[in-house]
């Protein structure tokens, strides 16, 4: 460790930070019971539990909890976080602007779009010459309802791997719209509620089929409303949206409704005519995780790189030394090692729970 | 054929028979022929090729995807075919060729290839195809020809689906099928009105046969027992012995299971019997029984018969078929199913009588005057007339003397009445490894009935079998996993697809534990019915009555 530590400019750890058995020092960062932590900036980046200064990539509450001392991230994420958390989210809160500079100690500190959801960005910090990029969670599909991943140079790479598995390779997701638009056409008379997450999903799906040139109203979910309206008034379009709350479900013939995903199966579906249950998420993918959650209409659409996205993101990176976070870590590092990087999978342990329809965790959100 | 595969894939997901029937109305009126009777084809189970191994599609893969990469993927998915789809190396849509013509691979290309394809050619085609194909496309594709296609569509459903195009019902559908063949141009330019009924080249038809209601506690205070007639319920296989002539002379006799399965391979012996009836033409309605000295034979020595690939010298000689007939249903040109059973039931003991051999006789009728009387005869058939037979009858049937013969499941006509009113049709849903000396073995079973179009399960059970059955169950178990939960395995239970489990319980008892609402006490698997389809199991209907009762 120490001998390590001396090589990359990581001062000696506080006690109660002290590295556990499967911590791996990770050149500016290091991996503690707390989260990633820089010691030199004496930082976290999207900790898990109340630390004196996080740096957070986004809004997603995998990655953003509230009660930080001191909070860095984009002014979008603060919004967010405001919303979800109330205004009280953290001790003092500051705006990073996408691609400015800033100092933490040594470290020079930079937030980059990442192309996930609304205000979601990259993390780049630089020390004695050496850079290295947190991804936070990152897709490399245009999204019209935020800013597009900008991939960075570096030297060591922290990427997610939610998507880490050749088989997921995301079709087009206009097709999937399609196919929602198609199922309507043979339908007509059954409510179509299209499971999706309440921050970022929810509201690509609904940008999405504008796009496609859907034009009747667009009812949402209300546990959506707050997040949808920030979005709008961040100047993304979404034509005319009503609550549910305010409507006669029995009348939703033929209508969309965007819901979370755990109000599919709830007792809240059951007022629609004959509902049919759409779930935008990437791991529709696959056909028996769909059935599992009694999914009609499964929808391809993912906020997450798919693998020929991690794979062409790793290759720019130019990146020496890959740590794979959350996900299907082992399959990438396979691939890495035979691409002649140093590759590595990073187990931390509460990413990967928002936006991961598969565990309990995330059906309440 | 993405066009099918996108309706497959989409058919897979509904859940509900009203809206998996509309999908299938509207495809087949969207999609032009020869590609429709295809695609029909592939959802009744009629089209026949050659399938392709498991093997030959690990072998294109291997030569295309790092191993472990592969290994991860297929850990993840559990199913090969759906592997192999999502990791095919394709182009992407956008810049997919077309197949070799230039036009887009249809399905009739494929069946077509696939009938006279070589061993040598297989693999190059497939490959072919695969990249020729969206990833729907490549599931669908590499699911037909391995042939474990399985979207939860009886062959009857679809069949419904056709009869929705011309407004008629499926049983109009059944009684032309045995002569039809893909892509049945016939029968779609009927339902179009373009064309008559297409003429039924099959010297030997099925007749979709009629079904019997379980009789319920109360049903008996609305019966008058002077309009019904009783006969036993034979522990067999309900099956239709149909003999006609061919254009050419020759007579043909067949063996069909009452969905019109054709069981005939599995029983030359019979066959040459039933060839040997003096008479030009005839279909009837019986039990398929073994006879040893004149002896019905119990229901799992006739299991030694069924399901049988290849049928040796020694088997017909140890295990004798026999048609114990219930029914007459055609007769010498004549279609008797518009008379009355009575009627019906005479001529069929006059044929009888005239001399059929030693393979066919009468089922006799129970006599009785009350239904107090024939609830005797139930617990004790040995007094009423069944003698040593009596262990091969699972109870009595209850028909009204005035009952047409209608195909389906009519109501208020026909009635079984089980002797032990505790057993229930189920089907296999879950395995679990046993315990101690069965911890190798998947040995304790998860059984659900019908509750409209899904099952439910109804209870689970590790005892009532044989060491060999569970040899058996557990090599099932293991070659129909769909999903691995831990030491569980769900294992496929489709309409089509699925193992049938009579399962035999003390009693039932109202519970808000299970999501069915019902709890067994002490069931046990009481046989495994191999030859009974998942979608004749019983419904959480029948369970719900015996609570009432
Ligand atoms: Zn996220």
């Amino acid at each position: 460790m120490a001998a390590e530590g001396a090589a990359t400019g990581v001062e000696v750890l506080p006690a109660e930070l002290a590295p556990a058995e499967n911590m791996a020092a990770i050149d500016i960062l290091s991996l503690t019971p707390a989260g990633l932590y820089c010691a030199a900036g004496d930082f976290f980046i999207d900790p898990p539990r109340p630390v004196s200064r996080a740096l957070v990539t986004h809004a997603h509450s995998d990655h953003a909890r509230p009660g930080h001392a001191k909070v860095l991230a984009t002014r979008e994420t603060l919004a967010l976080m405001a919303i979800r958390y109330g205004p009280g989210f953290a001790g003092s809160a500051q705006a990073a602007g996408l691609g400015e500079k800033l100092m933490l100690g040594p470290v020079e500190v930079g937030f980059h779009p990442a192309g996930h959801v609304l205000g979601s960005a990259q993390i780049r910090l630089a020390l004695k010459g050496r850079t290295l990029v947190v991804s936070g969670d990152y897709k490399r599909e245009p999204d019209p309802t935020c800013a597009g991943f900008k991939p960075i140079r570096c030297d060591v790479f922290i990427t997610e791997a939610t998507f880490g598995l050749p088989i997921f390779r995301h079709s087009r997701t206009s097709a999937e719209i399609e196919k929602l638009l198609a199922s309507l056409k043979i339908f007509p008379e059954r409510a179509h509620l299209v499971g999706a997450y309440a921050l970022g999903k929810a509201q690509r799906v609904m940008a999405l089929l504008r796009a496609a040139g859907y034009d009747r109203p667009i009812y949402l979910h209300g546990a959506m409303e707050r997040l949808t309206e920030f979005y709008a008034s961040e100047g993304v379009g979404f034509g005319e949206i009503r609550k549910v709350s305010g409507a006669d479900r029995a009348k939703l013939r033929g209508e969309i409704v965007i819901c979370p995903p755990g109000a599919l199966q709830d007792p809240w579906s059951r007022g629609f005519p004959d509902p049919l249950a759409a779930f935008a998420s990437g791991w529709m993918r696959v056909r028996a995780r769909a059935k599992q959650r009694g999914v009609e209409l499964p929808l391809v659409i993912s906020d997450h790189a798919d693998w020929n996205g991690l794979l062409a993101t790793i290759r720019e990176t130019g990146c020496e030394k890959l740590l794979v976070t959350h996900g299907e870590a082992d399959a990438l590092t396979h691939w890495a090692r035979g691409q002649g990087l140093l590759a590595e999978p990073l187990h931390i342990r509460a990413h990967g729970e928002e936006d991961e329809p598969m565990h309990a965790a995330a059906e309440g959100d | 054929m993405n066009g099918f595969a996108a309706f497959l894939d989409r058919l897979a997901f509904e859940l509900s028979r009203a809206n998996k029937l509309r999908l299938m109305t509207e495809f087949l009126r969207a999609t032009p022929d020869p590609e429709r009777g295809y695609a029909l084809a592939a959802l009744t189970g009629a089209l026949s090729f050659k399938f392709a191994k498991p093997g030959l599609i690990r072998a294109l893969i291997a030569a295309r995807v790092d191993p472990v990469l592969f290994g991860l993927s297929y850990d993840f998915v559990g199913d090969l075919a759906e592997t192999v789809a999502l990791l095919w190396p394709a182009p992407d849509d956008a810049d997919r060729p077309a197949s070799g013509n230039g036009a887009p691979l249809l399905l009739s290309e494929v069946v077509a290839a696939l009938a006279t394809a070589g061993k040598q050619d297989l693999p190059r085609k497939l490959s072919d195809w695969l990249d020729a194909l969206d990833e729907t496309g490549r599931w669908a594709l590499l699911k037909l020809i391995t042939g474990s296609l399985r979207i939860g569509v009886s062959a009857r459903l679809a069949k419904t689906a056709v009869a929705d195009l011309g407004g008629m019902s499926a049983d109009q559908i059944e009684e032309v099928w045995h002569g039809l063949a893909p892509p049945y141009l016939d029968l779609f330019a009927w339902m179009e009105g373009r064309e008559a009924k297409p003429a039924s080249s099959d010297p030997a038809p099925f007749c979709p046969a009629m079904l019997a209601h379980a009789i319920e506690a109360k049903d008996f205070d609305a019966l008058a027992p002077s309009e019904f007639l009783a006969e036993w319920k034979w522990d067999g296989v309900r099956v239709q012995a149909v003999v006609g002539r061919a254009a050419n002379g020759r007579k043909v006799a067949r063996l069909f299971s009452r969905n019109g399965e054709d069981l005939s391979a599995a029983f030359p012996d019979l066959m040459d019997h039933l060839a040997q009836v003096p008479c030009r033409e005839f279909a009837l309605d019986g039990e398929l029984l073994i006879l040893r000295q004149g002896c019905v034979e119990a229901f799992s020595v006739l299991q030694q018969r069924l399901n049988r690939k290849s049928v040796s010298a020694k088997l017909l000689a140890d295990y004798p078929a026999h048609i114990r007939a219930y029914d007459l249903l055609r007769h010498d040109g004549l279609d008797l199913r518009p008379l009355p059973f009575v009627q019906r039931r005479a001529r069929l003991a006059g044929f009888i009588e005239a001399g059929v051999g030693p393979r066919l006789d009468l089922s006799p009728l129970v006599a009785f005057r009350s239904w107090l009387d024939l609830a005797d005869a139930r617990r004790d058939p040995r007094r009423f007339g069944a003698g040593a037979d009596a262990e091969a009858i699972e109870g009595l049937m209850l028909k009204r003397a005035d009952s047409l013969y209608i195909p389906g499941r009519p109501k208020g006509l026909w009635y079984k009445w089980k002797r032990d009113p505790f057993t229930v049709d189920a089907v296999l849903m879950y395995a679990q490894r046993g315990h101690g000396k069965r911890s190798s073995l998947y040995s304790d079973y998860t059984f659900g009935v019908w509750r409209e179009d899904d099952l439910v399960p109804v209870g689970k059970a590790y005892f009532g079998f044989t060491d060999a059955e569970l040899a058996e169950l557990d090599r099932y178990v293991r070659a129909n996993t769909i999903n691995r939960f831990g030491p569980v395995r769900e294992v496929a239970h489709e309409p089509a697809q699925g193992l049938v489990l009579e399962v035999a319980f003390e009693g039932l008892n109202r519970s808000s534990r299970h999501k069915s609402g019902v709890a067994m006490r002490f069931p046990r698997i009481a046989r495994i019915r191999w030859d009974k389809p998942p979608c004749e199991a019983d419904r959480i209907e029948t369970l719900e009555a015996l609570l009432k009762a």
